[in-house]
């Protein structure tokens, strides 16, 4: 099946020994110039690209403090040696965070720093090469940004904000990379990630209409565009149609309409995702949240609420506020943005909501921490809701829960290998091996307590464990969407 | 005054000099280069003073190296804490009288610096030892280790074997302290120390050891957890929001 070895389940979690170049590649397909120039980059490597890289380098280290101290801080202790998901999986040293900042790092003190300047080799400084160019552009792109590394670090060095700021070096000489590029230039120009037109959008919801009256013999509605309801919802477009998301996305719409909340979705912002992020294109990311504001004012909305997604719950939690903000005009009652499981949350601890939970009795089950949301936001009022609030939630809905290993998951969650900018199939290799730990610790789950299925909230994770799944053993379907619980649990009321 | 202790009284001088101005330089860069945005490793605390703690046991008990590596922990922090202890004791050679909870450190002071060795020592055998680590290691990082041995090796030989004229060695650093030259104590081991602490002080600045100032910038570590409450903008990110952009 596969055109690369599948790593085998480790008997116990065992540090790899080193296999220097193993994962040494041309890295995934080069953007197009229309791609790059959509986002305001040059089209391909430009001639002076080396000078053009340094000059952004000292751009952004005079905006990012993260990069500037990161650059500085590490002492190469080791204690992140171990901790990133893809070099569990692939052995390749330059996997480990700190050798993964060192590709900057070496640049940088050549660059920047009185040591490298003068005494190079002394501090592993190196001169920016066409070779390194390559090894930039090939490891950067085998980090996800899931910031498990800047949990373990000492100094909270996280390699995410490293990554972002090669991407960012990459991107502004004309060196980037296809998929993510791709994609922001396609929410630029039809509103989301999957190039959905309105009229297709249209056409699906009404499908889901349709199969919810069905199955369930209540109309529950999927509004789109429509003008002053309670809730934007802002939700990733693998929700319109993959699976398991688009289970959720009814999930989403039973929910609010069991407690009576109207919502729509927009046609213009019909994306939660912002790739932008992964490429450390702060210009970008912004553009992309302003279109949710655009959205909020001209539906003449209340609230506005995520569905399940990762890095959109970042840049929704995180980032949303500076960059779009402030949110004034919305209902001050609420906090901006919120997440569909605080609002599910908070309905079922105020009874709103009635659920049977036996509907979900033929399965067991164990929950998934999406990176971006277990150590880059938050849910509810305290820290760590974000791991308390989708557990008590699924809880709420199903019978049979267990954890996974306690050091695989909240923020010492492994991520699903497909974050990050990486699910595309130019990379499954990376992708599946990056998988490694995630699906040991569910192995372990399925052998202790008979787990049948893993569910998260995030479009990535799902996507990409219903790819990586088969590969260890497992079976597509495996991994559920928690609004789809949510969504066999609910009792609709009758019609009236 | 001969010719040696001249030269030692310039170069620490100049050390002290470098030290400050520099270490002063990349502090104000920290400070100053905006954090663009609500990047703290979660869950983060949501005040300002939850942030003070969280800090506050990074630095003096390595929390999330606790987590991350037993070894590398128990070696970092037996270091860094005998360090502590020994730059304290060594307190008395600069002021007059010495304190009195200066002076009853004393002890503690002086055996802490075998734990100093420890530490070092533990943390050389890991970077030669370990293949990881290793593989992530330049010369630089095998020789600031020894670096911090040599001054650690030499200082301890002075408290327990290599006894120096102390008395005299205080009347230098006094000496130092209120521009009257005294006079420098020419052991080999007093030469070494204090020529070692010279050359730690003037790399300090361009070295890895900005790991000290760093820590308390890392926007990962100091920010709280509010940006739903608060709008975080930098100055530079308010320009795109003029009307055309």
């Amino acid at each position: 099946m596969a055109a690369f070895d599948v790593p085998p389940f480790r008997p116990y979690p065992i540090i790899p020994e080193l296999k220097p170049d193993a994962m040494k590649k041309d890295g995934p397909f080069i953007a197009k110039p229309d791609h790059q120039e959509a986002l305001g980059f040059p089209g391909k490597l430009v001639d002076n690209w080396q000078e053009k890289a340094i000059e952004k380098m000292g751009d952004l280290l005079k905006r990012f403090r993260s990069f500037q101290v990161y650059m500085d801080a590490c002492v190469k202790c080791g204690a992140c040696t171990d901790k990133c998901h893809y070099f569990i999986g692939t052995s390749d040293p330059k996997n480990m965070p700190v050798a993964r900042q060192d590709l900057l790092r070496q640049v940088y003190r050549r660059y920047f720093t009185f040591a490298g300047k003068y005494f190079p080799k002394l501090v592993g400084a190196k001169d920016l090469t066409r070779e390194i160019l390559d090894e930039w552009y090939n490891y950067y792109h085998q980090c996800s940004q899931c910031r498990r590394c800047s949990v373990f670090c000492p100094y909270g060095i996280d390699t995410a904000e490293i990554s972002m700021a090669a991407r960012e070096i990459m991107d502004s000489i004309g060196h980037g990379q296809k998929y993510c590029n791709e994609i922001i230039a396609k929410v630029y120009k039809i509103g989301n990630n999957l190039g959905l037109p309105e009229p297709a959008l249209r056409d699906t919801l009404e499908g889901l209409e349709e199969d919810i009256l069905d199955a369930t013999g209540v109309a529950v509605r999927l509004p789109i565009d429509e003008e002053g309801v309670d809730v934007l919802l802002v939700t990733p477009s693998a929700d319109f149609f993959a699976e398991p998301h688009v289970d959720g996305l009814v999930g989403y719409a039973k929910v609010f309409h069991q407690a009576g909340i109207s919502w729509t979705i927009s046609s213009y912002a019909s994306e939660a995702a912002n790739f932008s992020m992964f490429i450390g294109s702060y210009e970008n990311m912004r553009k992309i949240a302003l279109r949710i504001r655009q959205a909020a004012i001209d539906l003449k909305v209340k609230r506005i609420v995520f569905g399940e997604c990762g890095h959109a719950w970042r840049v929704a939690y995180s980032f949303l506020n500076t960059l779009a903000g402030p949110f004034d005009f919305l209902d001050p009652k609420y906090p901006v943005p919120q997440h569909i499981c605080e609002l599910t949350y908070d309905l079922i601890q105020r009874g709103a909501l009635k659920l049977d939970k036996t509907a979900n009795d033929h399965m067991k089950l164990t929950f998934h921490d999406s990176c971006n949301v277990a150590r880059a936001t938050r849910m509810g009022s305290m820290p760590g809701g974000q791991f308390v609030i989708p557990r008590e939630v699924i809880k709420a809905v199903c019978n049979h829960y267990y954890d996974m290993p306690s050091d695989t998951i909240h923020d010492g969650t492994f991520c699903c290998g497909g974050g990050g900018g990486l699910l595309t199939d130019d990379l499954m290799e990376v992708r599946v091996k990056g998988a490694l730990p995630r699906m040991e610790a569910l192995k372990q789950v399925t052998d202790d307590h008979g787990v049948t299925h893993m569910a998260a909230i995030c479009a990535i994770c799902k996507s990409q464990f219903t790819k990586v799944l088969p590969y260890y053993g497992f079976r597509m379907d495996q991994i559920v969407s928690v609004h789809q619980l949510v969504s066999n649990a609910i009792v609709l009321s009758p019609p009236e | 005054m001969d010719f040696i202790s001249v030269v030692y009284a310039l170069l620490f001088y100049l050390a002290s000099v470098i030290f400050v101005v520099f270490v002063a330089r990349k502090i104000y860069q920290y400070a100053t280069v905006p954090a663009p945005l609500k990047i703290p490793t979660m869950p983060a605390p949501l005040t300002t003073s939850g942030v003070a703690l969280r800090l506050a046991r990074e630095v003096v008990f390595f929390e999330s190296l606790f987590r991350s590596n037993k070894w590398i922990w128990l070696f970092g922090w037996m270091f860094h804490l005998a360090l502590l202890v020994v730059l304290l004791r060594h307190l008395r050679y600069f002021i007059d009288p010495v304190w009195m909870w200066v002076a009853l450190i004393q002890p503690f002071g002086k055996y802490a610096s075998f734990f100093m060795l420890i530490g070092l020592a533990g943390l050389l055998a890991r970077r030669i030892v370990v293949e990881r680590i290793r593989y992530i290691s330049n010369p630089s990082d095998y020789l600031m280790l020894l670096l911090l041995l040599l001054i650690g090796m030499s200082g301890t030989m002075l408290t327990f074997v290599l006894h120096t004229d102390i008395v005299q060695l205080k009347a230098f650093t006094l000496g130092l302290l209120y521009f009257d030259w005294q006079p420098l104590p020419k052991d080999p081991a007093v030469l070494v120390h204090l020529g070692a602490v010279i050359v730690l002080m003037i790399i300090f600045p361009f070295s890895k050891l900005l790991h000290a100032p760093g820590i308390f910038f890392s926007p990962s570590r100091n920010q709280v957890d509010n940006a739903r409450e608060k709008r975080h903008i930098a100055e530079w990110a308010t320009k795109l929001e003029t009307p055309n952009n």
